[in-house]
């Protein structure tokens, strides 16, 4: 029995690792949901935090607002319906969206405001829906802002009840609209329909959920809504890898054309194209190590595609694994590795920074990809990173955009043989 | 409950931060959720220090919110302990752990039993102060610390020659590094040693030498001001509190300092120095005296910022080059009466408030020739086609320019007076060009591209996708997709010809 048979191993760690609060999921998600405004109820900490997130965009007076909590609401002598409608009427008249997304922080945890029980009342007074999801750092990590926005929208959605003929085909995960319908294209190449998706770029084009009907999702980080949809709606979740390089965008497809029982033939043919086109970027990642320190739950993913390329992958961090909902991913991973004669990485959960960044400097990586907390102080030990946030705001899914994952990864590389020769 | 999307200045750990990053060896421990340690983003990111920034979270997860840290924080202090060995440990909670009101005193206390390091709890209401007032006060409560250590009835052995320390200087100022080397520059023109620069780059060692100097200088009042008004009352230090801003302020602040040189019986007249330095070495006040500068007589401005800097530079562009400051403002309310008292001689339309829409209306209202102001200040100069330059904190990477740019001193003062003229001048470029209608070359050249590639079509479903991306990037992807298509002889773009293109 040789290492390769033996499983994945995982480890779990302090959680003392940096990552971004889930309240950065607003920045994306009012840009996909175009008739949204939401509203982050918080305190100062929240709100510069934001401020520093959305840069410049801060200033184009984005369909986002801060309701800034003060000393009066935290000691609880201010009435917050009074004070929630007061603000709600005012984004009301000011910007007249088709819904308010109130999200919820973790001082709104900590005084335990009950905001799903005022939305409920404020939603039928003011005639506009509200939104309520939580997404705060006490149990959440960056990108799982978005699981909570999108399983408080399941909730919202009309529900079917079963029919005859076709389950219909339900999309979530929020992506550009670009890459959304080059994806749905792909499936109807396969003669599979896509009912719509959620979220979906207007609040009224949310799709109604049938009973009996499949859902699909495109990111890792959904597990929640994945759940919601599953529980709530009573869908049938199509379990597979995530449509991230042209290996998880086959393997993506095959999964959802074999549930409608359509014919895959073609599908071989179309990654093999896939690769080919990235031929000469996959021949100069080959070889070279990469270690994931972890903080945007796509590591799983990347690091699959990269396997795939050939490359070594040291280990991958992560906040939070849902072994349920990425089964298919790490299976997909492991016979990756296993195809390709590469170690297996270890996986760790809750890493701690402090710990990796000395196993980072012992094992010397060619590629370190970080959060921009420990990016800089990295490179200035010589060690090439690459700042994961990016692959969170760039597109990486489908069989196209496998390229500027790559282009991605060898910016630093690249850059390190120029710069070498002169420091 | 207010809505708001923009702050001036950021939340009170922030400010405790910069303060305990700026020391050497001190390690800051945040009982904080996950998400509230962007500050290390900050850090790294726009002062691209080289270093790992000194601050650890004692994560505040759903197990403390129901059963309290236990022995969380502790651990986190000894391990750091532990492993780094700082001098000092700082614990601080942010805005939302504070609300849990957990007895973090208490665990400092326990703590301090088992390190070898200080481990002290910055002592802060999250709820009443920002960022400055927090810094300020960490400050004075770290200096406080490691000098009631010392006996009462030590004496301190004043330098012999006349020495000076730089309180304030910190982590994440506005050009304050630029404006360290500034003031570096100026106390050895006047034969003054530096004793000790703090926070920035010091040890908490070395802060018991700190009753050695003369005297004690404090360039931004917004964070120093508490430390020296506690070395005065309890060591007699004299300070000094206003920033060496503008050739006018300048000569001043030197003044005062040969004030107390003089008093302590040494005697010095700078007075040559600063007629040198005013009227040949640094340019501002020549510029000032030159004919392109009259031509800034009787402009108008607005001035808003930190009570420092819009308070100095609205007096540089009144005293100094004639213009008419129509309004001059600050976000820092708790400084109001001095701010007031400051500017009142050569501004009577003051604005106290950090209501960024209040500035903008009066800036709507009043329509300057230029404004001189914050990062939000510069937006809405954008919108108002209003000459702007940024003379404020917030921080933004701008700030941290490469190059030597300071505000402080006789080199910031040359810098100023740049700014200035530039924002006066190109604003004044611009409306020539539209008054003469220019930029007609873009006609020309935009034309030649057009017929280039007009053979080729775009079927409906192919330009609908093409309208939805973003305009930055579409005339780019047009031309990529035309070009790709021309190559493949291609003559009608589909959706397929637009993915493939992207592919390739």
């Amino acid at each position: 029995m040789t290492l390769l048979d033996r499983d994945l191993q995982f480890d779990c760690e302090t959680g003392n690792y940096h990552t971004f609060c889930p309240i950065s999921c607003v920045s994306w998600l009012y840009q996909k949901i175009e008739d949204s405004f939401f509203l982050v109820i918080g305190t100062k900490t929240c709100g510069y935090f934001l401020q520093n997130a959305l840069g410049v965009m801060i200033f184009a007076e984005p369909r986002y607002a801060m309701a800034e909590l003060e000393e009066g609401d935290i000691s609880a002598q201010l009435k917050d319906y009074l004070e929630l409608k007061r603000l709600c009427l005012q984004i009301k008249k000011d910007r007249n969206p088709s819904v308010i997304f109130w999200i919820g922080t973790c001082t709104t945890e900590i005084i335990k405001m009950d905001l799903e029980g005022i939305a409920v009342d404020l939603e039928k007074e003011l005639s506009i829906p509200i939104i309520v999801a939580r997404a705060n750092g006490l149990d959440y990590a960056f990108t799982q802002g978005e699981d909570t926005v999108l399983s408080s929208l399941v909730l919202k959605t009309q529900a079917r009840p079963k029919e005859l003929g076709s389950p219909p085909l339900v999309l979530f995960g929020s992506v550009s609209d670009f890459v959304a319908e080059q994806l749905s294209f792909e499936l109807t190449k396969l003669g599979v329909e896509v009912e719509g998706w959620l979220p979906s770029s207007k609040y009224a084009d949310l799709p109604s959920l049938t009973e009996g009907g499949f859902v699909c999702g495109i990111n890792p980080y959904l597990s929640r809504t994945a759940t919601a949809l599953m529980r709530r709606k009573r869908c049938k979740l199509i379990s597979a890898p995530f449509p991230i390089g042209p290996d998880g965008t086959r393997a993506w497809l095959e999964k959802i054309a074999l549930a409608y029982g359509k014919n895959i033939t073609g599908l071989e043919v179309r990654e093999q194209e896939a690769w080919d086109n990235i031929k000469s970027l996959v021949n100069q990642v080959s070889g070279k190590s990469v270690f994931f320190m972890g903080d945007n739950l796509l590591e799983l993913s990347l690091a699959r595609f990269l396997v795939s390329c050939g490359m070594i992958v040291y280990e991958i961090g992560l906040p939070y694994l849902d072994v349920r909902y990425q089964r298919a991913e790490l299976d997909f991973l492991q016979r990756v590795c296993k195809k390709k004669g590469i170690l297996f990485p270890k996986i760790v959960e809750k890493p701690d920074n402090t710990n990796q960044i000395e196993r980072i400097l012992s094992l010397q990586p060619d590629l370190v990809i970080t959060g921009m907390a420990h990016a800089n102080p990295l490179e200035a030990r010589g060690i090439n990173t690459k700042w994961s946030v990016e692959f969170t705001f760039s597109q990486i899914h489908g069989f196209a955009n496998a390229k500027d994952i790559l282009e991605l990864i060898l910016r630093p590389i690249d850059r390190k043989s120029f710069v070498d020769m002169h420091f | 409950m207010k809505i708001n999307y923009w702050m001036y200045a950021g939340p009170a750990h922030i400010g405790t931060l910069r303060i305990a990053t700026s020391f050497k060896r001190v390690h800051a421990i945040m009982h904080a959720p996950l998400g509230d340690d962007y500050f290390n983003v900050m850090r790294s990111m726009l002062e691209r220090k080289r270093d790992f920034t000194a601050v650890t979270t004692s994560t505040v997860d759903r197990h403390v919110l129901a059963q309290g840290s236990k022995e969380k924080v502790i651990q986190n202090i000894t391990r750091k302990d532990d492993e780094t060995n700082p001098d000092l440990i700082v614990l601080t909670p942010t805005c939302t752990s504070s609300i849990l009101q957990e007895d973090l005193e208490n665990f400092v206390q326990r703590a301090n039993l088992s390190t070898t390091s200080d481990v002290v709890l910055a002592d802060v209401n999250h709820y009443r102060v920002n960022e400055l007032e927090a810094a300020d006060r960490t400050l004075e409560q770290i200096v406080v610390h490691y000098l009631q250590k010392l006996e009462s009835d030590t004496i301190f052995q004043k330098s012999k020659i006349p020495s000076v320390n730089i309180i304030g200087v910190c982590n994440l100022g506005f050009h304050g590094q630029h404006d360290i080397t500034e003031l570096k520059k100026l106390f050895y023109d006047l034969g003054i040693k530096i004793n000790l620069i703090i926070p920035e780059n010091a040890s908490v060692c070395d802060l018991k030498k700190l009753p050695e100097a003369w005297f004690n200088f404090v360039p931004y009042r917004e964070i120093g001001l508490l430390t020296a008004k506690y070395l005065q009352k309890k060591y007699q230090m004299p300070f000094i509190a206003d920033s060496p801003i503008g050739v006018t302020q300048i000569s001043k602040v030197i003044k005062e300092i040969e004030k107390i040189l003089v008093a302590s019986a040494y005697k010095v007249s700078f007075n040559k120095y600063i007629q040198n330095q005013t009227r040949f070495i640094c340019q501002s006040a020549w510029f000032s005296r030159s004919i392109d500068c009259q031509n800034l007589i009787g402009k108008t401005a607005v001035v808003f910022g930190d009570a420092t800097h819009a308070a100095n530079i609205a007096r540089v562009l009144t005293m100094e080059m004639g213009i008419k400051v129509l309004l001059c403002g600050s976000y820092c309310q708790s400084d109001t009466t001095w701010f007031r008292q400051e500017v009142q001689s050569f501004c009577d339309n003051i604005l106290i408030s950090n209501d960024q829409n209040l500035v903008a209306e009066q800036i709507q209202n009043l329509m300057p020739d230029a404004i001189f102001g914050t990062q939000m200040e510069r937006h809405v100069a954008k919108r108002l086609n209003i000459p702007c330059g940024v003379i404020s904190a917030p921080i933004h990477i701008q700030n941290f320019p490469l190059g030597y740019k300071p505000f402080l001193g006789y080199e910031g003062a040359n810098q100023i007076a740049d700014l200035i003229y530039n924002s006066y001048t190109l604003g004044m470029e611009d409306h020539l060009l539209e008054i003469f209608g220019g930029h007609d070359t873009s006609v020309i050249i935009g034309k030649a591209i057009e017929s280039k590639i007009g053979e080729i079509n775009w079927d409906n479903e192919a330009l609908v996708q093409l309208s939805k991306i973003p305009k930055f990037v579409r005339q780019k992807v047009k031309n990529k997709t035309e070009n790709f298509a021309q190559s493949k002889n291609i003559s009608l773009i589909t959706l397929d010809t637009l993915y493939q293109a992207k592919a390739s």
